[in-house]
């Protein structure tokens, strides 16, 4: 008990250097916060500015108006935004359910079943996640031409699959790696056929798996843009697309407050989901990464 | 109690697909009717990719060796295309149009200079990022309040569309825009060759670095604590920590993380195209490709497959050298240290 007088000393150095390392978490933390959130928060306020002060350095909500965002939805510039949203919906969602679909099978076979070339099989499925869009592009947009798909949602919808399908697979299979298949194996014993073993057993199991899947897959499919640049007409143009190529009230003027009103639009539900499914979407992400 | 019966009743059951049964029953019966199952699961979504990935690559390949149909400079004529041997690849690599150089400006001039413009990209986004997302990662693996926000902030710039990024940046960085006002300059970002290029250079930074701190962050989870602990008690300072036991051990998962960047960068293409539609040397090989695209579908299909085979060949040389160096080096070290 003598120790402790002797001891003190230190301890009170001890604390000190510890406060002192957690203040510097919270600075470093507050830099990383900042570093990711101020742009996006300056586009919020831009989309919420009148176009006069547009470069009003001002951080806070001034000048506040909704008009840019009546602008961003309103026919009379050429811009059909609401259309491209209902385009991007279409393309995302259908992208996602067909790679979901596909996706499923092959990685509960990766996962769980034993055969030969599972390797290449994943090799295969990883090289295709690198492969480069603009190697497609040329092709597709040579033979969709040919066969008079230039610009129809299935001109967009195949080459987006090509870059989701591997990803779902990846993932998934990851997360199927480490779902407690023994409970199927205790269901069959129990007396379930595999059938009902699978729906009523590993099927809960697995939902949240293919749930967070099917955000990653649709994320992807939502922010393309080479693919829907080159092979999408002015009616099945996506969002990513519009944005880039906004028109403005005045020739070779850029509308930065209708365009950021735009990113907001398209930004905002994203960025809710991501928010809502925060811990999904990192164990989803770094799943196919670690193991 | 059903653990103890589950060996006996097993092998009764027709299933294939428990390991245990397979064990029991004989190898060869239930790894072939195992592979069967897969063959049958597995085979659309691989039909699928092959559909869509295999055969427009076979065609581009098949396209890079016929000639695009248009005028003949030599003899004005229109000609239909043919076989072209390697002429569009020496197009390209050898900057030739025709007999002669290709003249300065056209997109057959630029090749090698997109070759060093993508490179420099690569090089300058993935290094800034590797080390920016590493100190990132290192900061979440604290426990402090607020990190669960923290992580969740980190997901925003990922999750925004490149094409947005790209905008939001362009805007950031106009002339009267927030970037010149708060450092007080008055520079043409996105309208001379320097600035056009950090201004890209940032913007991918910042869309791209969380993703790269999320991968190390969960190759910095699986290091357990107690490696730690017992190099404390063995008297490591912080520095030697950090560079034996922490950068050793997340190796493996910081080269992964690398190379998926390295790739993505080398097919870099929204944010230039969005921001400086390729002028002032920001075009990357992608946006090459595209350009060509309009001019002739042929000669386009042979600088995409060259730009392929670059990226090939530099996940081929990650993977062999870096990759196998990298699981080499982490183990001995590790070993050594726990001892």
């Amino acid at each position: 008990m003598t120790a402790v007088s002797i001891d003190a000393a230190p301890k009170t150095a001890a604390r000190r250097r510890e406060r002192l390392a957690s203040s510097r978490t919270y600075i470093s933390a507050a830099l990383i916060f900042i570093w990711c959130l101020i742009p996006f928060y300056w586009m919020i306020v831009t989309a919420f500015r009148d176009v006069g002060y547009t470069f009003d350095s001002t951080p806070f909500f001034t000048h506040f108006t909704w008009d840019n965002f009546t602008t961003v939805f309103s026919e009379n510039l050429g811009n059909h935004f609401g259309r491209n949203l209902l385009n991007s919906l279409l393309v995302a969602g259908v992208t996602t359910v067909v790679a979901l679909l596909f996706g499923v099978f092959a990685a509960y076979a990766l996962s769980r079943l034993e055969f030969r070339f599972k390797f290449l099989v994943l090799g295969f499925v990883l090289g295709a996640s690198m492969f480069p869009g603009v190697a497609l592009v040329t092709p597709l947009f040579q033979l969709f031409t040919n066969i008079g798909w230039y610009g129809t949602y299935q001109a967009l919808i195949i080459p987006n699959i090509s870059f989701v399908l591997p990803l779902t697979v990846y993932t998934l299979t990851s997360f199927f790696r480490e779902m407690p298949w023994e409970l199927e194996e205790s269901a069959r014993i129990d007396g379930c056929t595999q059938g009902q073993a699978f729906r009523k057993v590993i099927m809960p199991l697995a939902a949240p798996a293919v749930f967070t899947t099917a955000i990653l897959a649709f994320i992807a499919s939502w922010n393309e843009f080479l693919i829907a640049s080159q092979l999408s007409n002015e009616q099945t143009k996506t969002v990513t697309v519009a944005i880039a190529y906004f028109a403005g009230a005045q020739a070779h003027q850029e509308p930065y407050t209708a365009v950021m009103a735009a990113g907001t639009v398209v930004t905002i539900p994203l960025v809710i989901l991501v928010l809502v499914f925060q811990r999904k979407i990192v164990a989803g992400l770094t799943a196919g990464a670690v193991k | 109690m059903s653990t103890l019966a589950q060996p006996k009743r097993a092998p009764e059951t027709p299933s294939p697909k428990t390991k245990k049964v397979q064990k029991e029953v004989g190898q060869d019966r239930a790894a072939t009717s195992q592979g069967r199952w897969a063959f049958w699961l597995i085979s659309p979504a691989l039909v699928l990719l092959a559909v869509v990935i295999v055969y427009p690559v076979v065609n581009a390949i098949i396209m890079a060796f016929q000639k695009d149909q248009g005028l003949d400079p030599a003899t004005k004529l229109f000609v239909q295309g043919g076989p072209a041997g390697f002429d569009n690849f020496v197009h390209w690599l050898a900057q030739q149009c025709g007999p002669a150089a290709c003249a300065p400006g056209t997109l057959g001039s630029q090749f090698w200079s997109a070759v060093g413009t993508t490179f420099f990209f690569t090089v300058v986004t993935v290094v800034l990022e590797t080390v920016l997302g590493f100190w990132m990662a290192v900061i979440m693996a604290r426990t402090f309040r607020g990190r669960s926000a923290l992580r969740a902030a980190v997901l925003v710039p990922w999750a925004i569309p490149t094409a947005v990024t790209a905008k939001l940046w362009f805007f950031i960085f106009a002339f009267d825009g927030i970037a010149n006002k708060l450092f007080g300059t008055a520079i043409l970002w996105t309208g001379s060759e320097w600035p056009a290029r950090w201004a890209i250079i940032i913007s991918d930074v910042w869309k791209t670095t969380p993703f790269m701190a999320l991968l190390i962050l969960a190759g910095l989870q699986i290091i357990p604590a107690e490696v730690y602990e017992a190099a404390k008690v063995d008297g490591a300072s912080a520095w030697q920590r950090f560079t034996q036991i922490t950068l050793p051990l997340v190796k493996p998962a910081l080269m992964v993380a690398v190379l998926f960047r390295v790739l993505d960068a080398l097919r870099m293409y929204d944010l230039p195209a969005i921001m400086t539609q390729g002028s002032n040397n920001t075009t990357t090989l992608s946006i090459l490709v595209v350009e060509q695209i309009r001019q002739g579908f042929n000669s386009a299909a042979a600088l995409s497959t060259i730009t392929f085979l670059i990226i090939f060949l530099v996940a081929f040389i990650f993977v062999r050298f870096l990759g196998a160096n990298a699981v080499a080096s982490a183990t001995p070290k590790t070993k050594g240290q726990e001892k």
